[in-house]
């Protein structure tokens, strides 16, 4: 069945900070959806929030895959509800290999006695590696201590690619990648493209969605969806910038707190 | 403050029993001059720890214990430490004394000594007297005075120049009776050259209130290399205070690979004497506390010689309520030129009420001398937690991980992969209730 993602409502706060003002978003199976919007109005508490990070709290609304509220959900249910982050800032964590970690993760989803095989799971994970362009000391280095930033940034592709989930969020996933990069976790993300799984982007730069070819742009300002359209929505936001938007709906401050 | 040690046993009996089992005068003279010491000395002074608080004396008395017929007569609280060891070489204690010592004829040919140390005492009586009490002494504080004066059962383990052991020689401690005193003492000699890996497991299987008071003393020779395994792993009722002490000479090097897993109060003290040139040091030490243990950790180097390394590792995991001072102490003594001592101390915390303080100690006399040190104690990163949980992994697995990961430094060093085994299964055990 093709995954089915509907946000309604969604508020959030931040130490007692209302950060998300009332989301209202609907994905379905084999779309991309963009989101865009200037530094500081509440792209990655979205993320976040439909997480689960223990920062949010959510405080109204519903976040539906496949009719099935995320927001009742503990994390690691939600990721095994098939929800996906690729995170900003992915933590690093010391004495866990790489290997191991995706190995905890993938047996996470399967009943106890049927675990992946080492072999096969060395096997997915070097095939994965290669289309990465990852080298394969990677299996074996604590997961993500001191990656690049870029090799963090591939490091969660490579996580998405193992997990096969259904709804995915890339938080500035393009951040601090360089061009070839770029396009390797581009493509990367496009093999993965399918009518079962929806993708939920947070970018600032048309640059990726010249590679990742969205459905359907949203803008954020303020804690909410402000504007809503097609591929050149984000193509007029790259050439004029966001000062028309604001104009348009008479925003001063588009910053979370600001009200409208 | 001074508290009035309390004499588990008087001179005449201490006297009588010595006799009675047959041991040399200069042993029963040793032990009633201990004794006497006990009498007058002080508790040791451990850093932030209320050890005269604690269950220490509950000695119980020496009771003789029944040998072994066969390996396979051993109690089943051990049964899984000695599985396979028919043809090696082990020891096995009980309570007071030694149940079973075998050691593999083809080293026993080179002019290995491994026996219980009661029986080399009347065996190779001069070549003990050399060595027992000389790097921990009855004078230090009373309970090593009290060690002195009623050890009983031991391991004594000698391996003469020139000999290359691979294989371990391995020991098993078990206290099982509450009423029977244990008090092992651990004395290993490894002579010019000699090279030796020992490994060693405290075991307890009761109910009732008792101690561990043990000492281990290792004399490494010039060139020699030493690897001291040790897996504490004692029941709740049992107290553990242990003093472990290795005088390196040139050239020499001691290894210390320590698991703390008991699971009642335990204040151990590990130390090197870096007394010849060139001779060094390297102690690993994890440590997992849970319950309402209490805990003093010690590590120690002692830089005499010149071109003296040292490295002193020690990581702690702490759970529930339990409270953990670990202690290292780099001392680089004036004249041990090019000395480099380091250490790091790193303690996490899993609970609120667990509590953990690292203190790393420099002294330091001589000015050509590098060292460093780091300690840190902190709690489980919650942003981890999450992260590892947005994969999938469920609370539990993901803390778990956090957790491994913290000790996997330390505990992927360890050279025997029996024991690491060993160690990553009694963490688990700790962990997983
Ligand atoms: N702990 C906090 N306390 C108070 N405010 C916070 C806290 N964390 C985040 N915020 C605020 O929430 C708002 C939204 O932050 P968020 O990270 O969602 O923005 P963003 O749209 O992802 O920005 P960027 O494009 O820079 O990544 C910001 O104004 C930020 O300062
Ligand atoms: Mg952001």
């Amino acid at each position: 069945m093709a995954a089915e993602f509907v946000i309604e409502g969604l508020k959030a706060t931040i130490e007692g900070k209302e950060i998300l003002k009332g989301i209202n978003l609907q994905m379905k199976g084999g779309e991309i959806h963009a989101v865009m919007g200037p530094n500081g109005t509440g792209k990655s508490t979205l993320a976040s929030a439909l997480m689960g990070h223990p920062k949010y709290v959510v405080t109204e609304g519903t976040a539906l895959l496949e009719g099935e509220d995320l927001l009742e959900m503990a994390v690691d249910e939600r990721a095994r509800a098939g929800l996906f982050l690729g995170m900003q800032y992915p933590s690093e964590i010391s004495g866990v290999t790489n290997s191991d970690f995706l190995r905890s993760a993938i047996n996470s989803r399967r009943e106890e006695g049927s675990e992946i095989s080492l072999i096969r799971f060395i096997r997915q994970m070097e095939a994965k590696m290669k289309e990465l362009d990852m080298n394969p000391e990677f299996l074996h280095r604590y997961l993500n201590e001191g990656f690049s930033g870029g090799e963090k940034k591939r490091n969660e592709i490579l996580q998405m690619m193992m997990l096969d989930p259904k709804i995915v969020i890339l938080d500035e996933i393009d951040s601090g990648l360089d061009i070839d990069a770029l396009k390797i976790v581009a493509d990367g993300v496009n093999s993965m493209r399918s009518p079962e799984r929806g993708f939920l982007v947070i970018t600032h730069y048309q640059r990726l969605l010249n590679y990742i070819k969205p459905d359907y742009v949203h803008v954020m300002m303020q804690g909410r969806i402000v504007k809503s359209g097609g591929p050149e929505l984000a193509q007029k936001l790259e050439a004029e910038g966001y000062e028309w938007i604001k104009e348009e709906l008479g925003i001063e401050d588009e910053t979370v707190g600001q009200e409208a | 403050m001074t508290t009035q040690t309390i004499l588990p046993v008087d001179a005449q009996q201490l006297g009588a029993q010595s006799q009675s089992s047959g041991e040399p005068g200069w042993l029963k003279d040793s032990r009633l001059k201990a004794l006497e010491l006990a009498a007058g000395l002080d508790l040791p002074k451990l850093e932030k720890t209320r050890i005269d608080r604690w269950n220490i004396n509950n000695y119980g008395e020496y009771k003789p214990s029944q040998a072994l017929a066969a390996l396979q007569d051993a109690p089943a609280s051990i049964a899984g430490l000695i599985e396979g060891q028919e043809e090696g070489s082990l020891i096995i204690q009980r309570n007071s004394g030694a149940v079973y010592a075998r050691l593999a004829p083809e080293l026993a040919a080179q002019g290995v000594i491994f026996t219980d140390l009661q029986t080399a005492v009347r065996e190779h009586g001069d070549l003990v007297q050399r060595y027992l009490h000389k790097a921990v002494l009855p004078e230090e504080h009373s309970i090593a005075a009290l060690h002195a004066a009623l050890w009983n059962g031991g391991v004594f383990l000698y391996v003469p120049k020139n000999v290359v052991i691979e294989t371990p020689l391995q020991a098993v401690l078990l206290t099982d009776d509450a009423e029977a005193a244990f008090v092992p003492h651990i004395l290993i000699v490894a002579d010019t050259n000699s090279s030796l890996t020992y490994v060693d497991n405290y075991v307890s299987d009761k109910t009732e209130a008792g101690l561990h008071n043990g000492a281990v003393e290792v004399f490494v020779g010039a060139g020699a290399t030493v690897r001291y395994a040790t897996v504490h792993q004692l029941g709740q009722d049992t107290t553990d205070v242990t003093y472990r002490r290795a005088v390196v000479e040139n050239d020499g090097t001691i290894e210390w690979i320590i698991g703390e897993m008991n699971y009642g109060d335990t204040a151990s003290d590990t130390k090197s004497v870096l007394k010849g040139n060139g001779s060094s040091s390297d102690a690993k030490v994890i440590a997992v506390g849970s319950g309402s243990q209490k805990l003093s950790y010690t590590t120690q180097a002692q830089h005499f010689g010149r071109n003296t390394p040292s490295d002193m590792i020690t990581r702690a995991v702490m759970r529930d309520s339990a409270t953990s001072i670990i202690n290292g102490i780099t001392k680089i003594e004036k004249g041990a030129t090019r000395a480099d001592g380091q250490q790091t101390e790193k303690v996490l915390m899993l609970s609120p009420k667990a509590r953990g303080d690292a203190n790393p100690i420099l002294l330091i006399d001589e000015d050509d001398v590098t060292a460093g040190h780091a300690a840190s104690v902190g709690q489980v990163n919650y942003e981890q937690v999450y992260y590892l949980m947005s994969r999938g992994l469920s609370r539990h697995d993901a803390e778990t991980l956090i957790i491994y990961g913290f000790l996997a430094p330390v505990v992927s060093q360890i050279p025997l992969e029996g024991l690491r085994n060993q160690l990553q299964s009694l963490v688990e055990r700790k962990l997983g209730q």
